[in-house]
């Protein structure tokens, strides 16, 4: 499974891109493979204010609709539209078309709480 | 108290395969091999194999045992001759759904039960608490096995496999020669052509690969589930119960209505006289939406007329489907609905059933 080295993750399978104030969320290659045939993504609202290991988003496959949680706390600064339309971008492109929403940080001391890429690595095997 | 899930015969071969793997009744099944929505369009437009190794197979037997069964079963099994298979109901004396099931008449005196999963041991109960003379019950649930094989290409694999052409629809053979004592029955769980067989556990690896040797793409019970969906096809414990009767499920046309006495009959011969409280209808949603799943509320001008019962996105019509009990004045192909999905209202319209009609089925 793909994990990119310039990100940080959450032990549920999420990344975090970390630009500056803002960040990049979006689920692992390794999510998106166990859940596969994504056909529906419930992103935030903008301006909602998400919370660190809170539901931030729903995520559906043809099986079953799973909550995403954000890595961090912060306020939506903006959705992935494209996944309205075409939402298996998940599947094929999770790290990059398939990001799910971006974030202005609130408490960026909590990405010291997040894993490495090869902490991420040994967790899925 | 836990229970290990349980494993078909064909676990490891279907491991080896990609199988990824749900408790589903009790038994640790593939819930997919490679993709829901693959495995499902696979079924309408080819041919996929299924292992349904967890359902069980009762055989019931004996001088007494037409009779018996005419009692303990809902349908009318004068109807079903030698070679023929039948889908009836074991209800409860309320006319509740115990379990819904397909007969098959192996001869005068003896018939084969193929019921659900997760209901065997109950079914199983049932019977015998209800057994009489001169009637056998003899489960051999543990020590068969069985593929289900559905699509457009089933019978040219069918005759692949077993040099034989396939049974028709809801008849079946009693195979002995080609690849061990095999039973084969036109039949299954996705509207399209196909059959379904049961046999030895012993026979399971070389059947199994025999079949997929022959193209048959292994699917697991994810499109199992969307490909029923699509034909309305009840699945038990979801849009059956105990609690509802099949007169509300709309397969009165399984129910015997005429017959002289079952069990459940006067409960639903009350309930007929006294108007049916709900019907299950089929809804389509009719705005983008996530798909509909289970347990959703359905509403109408605000106000909550009931839930799903089964939700799924059709991978063949790219829409959303699902069934639900509505009150009667309400079930009707026209009825605009919303669909509750997580505090969010998304509109919905009863519709004639089935939402799909296979091109591969032959004419009823």
């Amino acid at each position: 499974m793909n994990v990119p080295d310039d990100l940080k993750y959450a032990e549920t399978h999420e990344w975090i891109r970390v630009d500056g104030d803002t960040g990049t969320v979006g689920i692992t290659d390794h999510a998106q493979n166990e859940l596969t045939d994504i056909v529906y993504v419930d992103p935030p609202q903008t301006g909602a204010s998400v919370t660190a290991g809170q539901a931030a988003a729903v995520v559906e496959s043809v099986k079953a609709a799973s909550d995403i949680y954000s890595p961090v706390d912060g306020e939506v600064i903006e959705v992935n539209e494209s996944l309205s339309s075409e939402p298996a971008l998940v599947n094929t492109s999770p790290y990059e078309d398939g990001w799910l929403y971006k974030i202005r940080l609130s408490n960026p001391s909590q990405l010291d709480a997040l894993k490495s890429p090869d902490d991420y690595r040994a967790q899925i095997g | 108290m836990t229970t290990q899930p349980r494993r078909t015969v064909l676990f490891d071969q279907q491991k080896a395969l990609g199988a990824r793997c749900i408790n589903f009744g009790g038994w640790d099944m593939p819930v997919q091999f490679t993709s829901i929505i693959d495995e499902h369009l696979a079924v309408r437009g080819t041919c996929g194999v299924f292992d349904i190794s967890h359902m069980g197979e009762v055989f019931v037997s004996g001088p007494r045992a037409f009779d018996w069964l005419q009692h303990m079963l809902a349908n009318d099994l004068a109807k079903c001759p030698v070679g023929g298979g039948q889908y009836t109901f074991l209800l409860n004396e309320r006319g509740g759904v115990i379990d819904d099931l397909i007969v098959y008449r192996m001869a005068d005196d003896n018939f084969l039960l193929l019921v659900n999963a997760a209901k065997i041991d109950e079914d199983v109960a049932w019977l015998r608490k209800h057994s009489s003379e001169g009637v056998t019950i003899d489960n051999r649930s543990d020590t068969m096995s069985a593929l289900a094989v559905q699509g457009p290409e089933a019978a040219r694999i069918f005759r692949e496999v077993f040099q034989t052409e396939m049974p028709a629809r809801n008849t079946f053979i009693a195979m002995e020669k080609c690849r061990g004592a095999v039973i084969a029955a036109g039949t299954g769980y996705t509207g399209e052509n196909g059959f379904e067989l049961f046999f030895a556990n012993s026979l399971a690896g070389d059947i199994w690969a025999a079949v997929l040797k022959a193209g048959a793409k292994p699917c697991g019970l994810g499109a199992r589930d969307t490909l029923r969906l699509e034909m309305c096809y009840p699945l038990n414990g979801s849009d059956l119960s105990p609690d509802r009767t099949p007169l509300e499920a709309g397969l009165g046309v399984f129910v015997a209505l005429d017959k002289p006495d079952f069990v459940g009959r006067d409960a639903l011969l009350a309930q007929k006289a006294a108007g049916l409280p709900a019907r299950l209808v089929a809804l389509r949603m009719t705005e983008k939406s996530p798909p509909p799943r289970a347990h959703y509320p359905v509403l109408v001008d605000g106000q909550s007329v009931g839930e799903t019962t089964s939700g799924a996105l059709s991978p063949s019509l790219a829409q959303g489907i699902a069934m639900a009990y509505l009150p009667p004045d309400l079930a009707k192909p026209g009825q605009t609905v919303q669909i509750d999905i997580r505090g969010r209202h998304f509109a919905a319209v009863v519709e004639k059933k089935p939402f799909y009609r296979p091109s591969s089925a032959r004419a009823a």
